[in-house]
């Protein structure tokens, strides 16, 4: 009787050791990690909005007084805060046409011709994508759009043309060439490496069918990089709607607010005006937006990214 | 009506000879098989038919019509390929259409091509899915069906079986049969597989390091190979070699006497035999059989046997060191280890001279 009764409480520990071992010990062996990424985000997320929410500007230490929704306000009414959202969805649709148009035609290219050199072609199409930011801008700005040592200005001169200051006169679009520039190349490098991947007797069958390059190239090649294309599009919004640099180093946002993006709104915020509240708040209002963006992107072409072909 | 005439036709690639000069006449409602090894150029040469490929020298002719620099869609005929080929992202209906779509045929004319050519595949089910969704033989019956709403006058098949498992390909193989008796159309098929060039063919084209070795019936090749490429090439098991000297000519035969240690009498005979000749002997497994007790025969030793019911096919060796194969009843005890002695018919051996070149009966010969 006695033995029996051991036994069963044997069996108790040994079943409850089991449960444990199965669900406990895995649980706790990542929880650091998990615990670690959730203080990341929490902790600046919790900052920002505890800033967004007082009077924190760096010229009246002290007075940090709850202001409730005031700097949000602020910030939305702001005269710069239209401008900004205007020029940051103009450079981010901008770029996206010039980088998708001009990925697959210069990759289509590429394809279909044979000459000598073609790989160092290549590499000097994909180079500027690993020049920095700031040094591609610098470059532009003194040696391509400069009104007296720019390359341009020498060619209006060549043709007796009065130079123009390009920076000054166009500024969103020479930021947008700046940015194109720079972001082209990763287009080239995504849709070469897929056109590459296309299936050669399916264009001889098209062939035989009797479709000519025209033909091939919209009913085949253009399908067939949807989803490259698709995952350009994810990828540059991402970082698109937060240039910074090309414009700090260029126009510094000017003249006005005329290449005044988001992302340099709320820098022009928080180090210029030395309001971190309302820099704070603009920072918020920017996730939200960028939030929204990614929901219609999901929407957009996330379909084309999770059907499986 | 589609007639096709090859002429002379050589390509190279880099230098490289691929198709070494090919004289061919493909007839109307005829179905051709180009069999051979891997790298003999059969898949090329289709390629060159169908214009995928530019022509080095040569000619090929279509009706009559040179077509040796005409673009692959103006050239009338339809290609089935290896992998399918089907557009993913269209439906079986437009994968169907699309050539007609792009030659701007009439909506309805186009519809009731495509449910023809779909009633007769089976594919009428299908015809809305796409090309990921099917299975691989309907996959295959699609790009089968893709060639005939375009009412090619030649249809060419590059290997269009073998992507699929065993089953299914003898399933594959009857239809294309059927299907090649229902159109009434001239076929060109490439395969590398010897049973679907047997069991398809009206004509049989063994092509071997971008030449012809033989072109004939199946079962002209099967009996009367021209050299022993295409006895080798051509039959499960393979067709045995033993090599040996001419013994004795006369106008009605020879006498071989083989390394393996047997004098035979046999019935060929040529102008060019001389006695002393190093010849070849060619059997198949099916001509050989046991030596009834007194018979004169070959002593082997016999190796691994199959069994597969019907029959055995026991391997043997000569004592030459030449392996032979020997279809025996199925019934058998394995015999392996011992000593056999092999009877084999006169009338049933190929003989090659040292060209490999068949020597002829001479009673055929003459006749």
């Amino acid at each position: 009787m006695t033995t029996q009764t051991a036994n069963k409480a044997q069996l108790r520990d040994t079943r409850k050791a089991v449960g444990r071992r199965s669900s406990n010990p895995g649980w706790f062996l990542v929880s650091p990690s998990v615990l670690l990424l959730l203080l990341w985000m929490i902790v600046p997320l919790g900052m920002t909005l505890y800033f967004s929410l007082i009077r924190f500007n760096l010229l009246y230490p002290g007075e940090n007084e709850f202001v409730g929704l005031e700097n949000f306000s602020f910030f939305l009414t702001d005269s710069g805060f239209l401008p900004g959202i205007w020029n940051t969805v103009v450079l981010v649709l901008s770029v996206l046409i010039i980088s998708v148009v001009g990925g697959v035609l210069v990759a289509a290219l590429l394809e279909a011709s044979d000459f000598i050199g073609r790989g160092i072609v290549r590499v000097m199409l994909i180079s500027p994508f690993f020049i920095m930011p700031t040094v591609g801008a610098l470059v532009f700005k003194n040696l391509i759009f400069h009104p007296v040592s720019g390359i341009l200005a020498a060619l209006w001169r060549a043709f007796g043309a009065q130079p123009i200051d390009w920076l000054a006169n166009y500024p969103l679009a020479s930021i947008i060439i700046i940015v194109a520039w720079q972001w082209l190349p990763f287009a080239i490098l995504l849709l070469m490496t897929a056109i590459q991947s296309q299936d050669l007797e399916q264009k001889e069958a098209a062939r035989l069918d009797g479709a000519g390059p025209g033909a091939i190239f919209w009913h085949l090649t253009l399908p067939h990089l949807s989803r490259p294309i698709a995952v350009v599009v994810m990828i540059e919004t991402i970082f698109l709607l937060s240039v910074f640099a090309e414009i700090f180093t260029t126009t510094n946002g000017g003249p006005g607010f005329a290449s005044t993006n988001l992302a340099y709104l709320i820098y022009n915020q928080a180090l210029v005006q030395f309001d971190v509240g309302m820099a704070s708040a603009g920072g918020l209002i920017a996730v939200v937006i960028a939030n929204i963006a990614a929901v219609i992107l999901v929407r957009m072409i996330g379909k084309n990214l999770t059907d499986k072909g | 009506m589609a007639t096709l005439k090859l002429k002379n036709l050589k390509k190279g690639f880099e230098g490289l000879q691929i198709i070494k000069g090919i004289d061919l006449e493909v007839l109307d409602k005829e179905f051709v098989v180009f069999v051979g090894p891997s790298g003999c150029g059969k898949s090329t040469l289709l390629r060159l038919i169908a214009g995928l490929e530019d022509v080095s020298s040569g000619h090929i002719e279509l009706d009559g019509r040179d077509i040796t620099e005409v673009s692959p869609a103006k050239r009338d005929l339809a290609m089935v390929f290896q992998t399918y080929a089907l557009y993913p992202h269209m439906t079986v209906r437009k994968n169907m259409s699309f050539a007609l779509d792009l030659a701007g045929g009439d909506k309805a004319e186009v519809q009731r091509k495509v449910d023809d050519a779909a009633r007769i595949l089976e594919l009428t089910p299908l015809l809305d899915r796409k090309p990921r969704q099917l299975s691989g033989g309907q996959r295959q019956r699609v790009a089968i069906g893709r060639a005939i709403v375009r009412n090619p006058k030649i249809f060419l098949f590059d290997e269009p079986l073998s992507n699929l498992d065993a089953a299914l390909r003898v399933q594959m193989r009857l239809e294309l049969a059927r299907l090649h008796q229902e159109l009434q159309a001239t076929m060109i098929y490439v395969t590398h597989d010897q049973v679907e060039a047997m069991t398809l063919a009206n004509k049989v084209v063994v092509l071997n390091g971008g030449r012809i070795e033989q072109v004939g019936s199946p079962l002209e090749l099967y009996h009367h190979p021209a050299n022993l490429f295409v006895a080798g090439f051509l039959g499960t098991p393979k067709m045995a070699f033993l090599k040996g000297k001419v013994s004795a000519v006369d106008t009605g035969g020879c006498e071989v006497s083989l390394d393996a240690g047997l004098q035979l009498a046999l019935p060929h005979s040529s102008a060019a035999l001389k006695v002393g000749d190093p010849v070849t002997l060619g059997i198949r497994p099916e001509h050989l059989e046991l030596a009834t007790a007194g018979q004169p025969g070959l002593s082997v030793t016999a190796d691994v046997s199959e069994r597969l019911g019907s029959d055995t096919f026991c391997h043997v060796l000569a004592d030459s060191g030449e392996p032979l194969t020997v279809r025996l009843r199925g019934d058998l005890n394995n015999p392996y280890g011992q000593r056999l002695q092999l009877h084999l018919g006169a009338e049933h051996c190929h003989l090659f001279d040292a060209n490999g070149d068949a020597v002829s009966h001479a009673l055929r010969a003459a006749a």
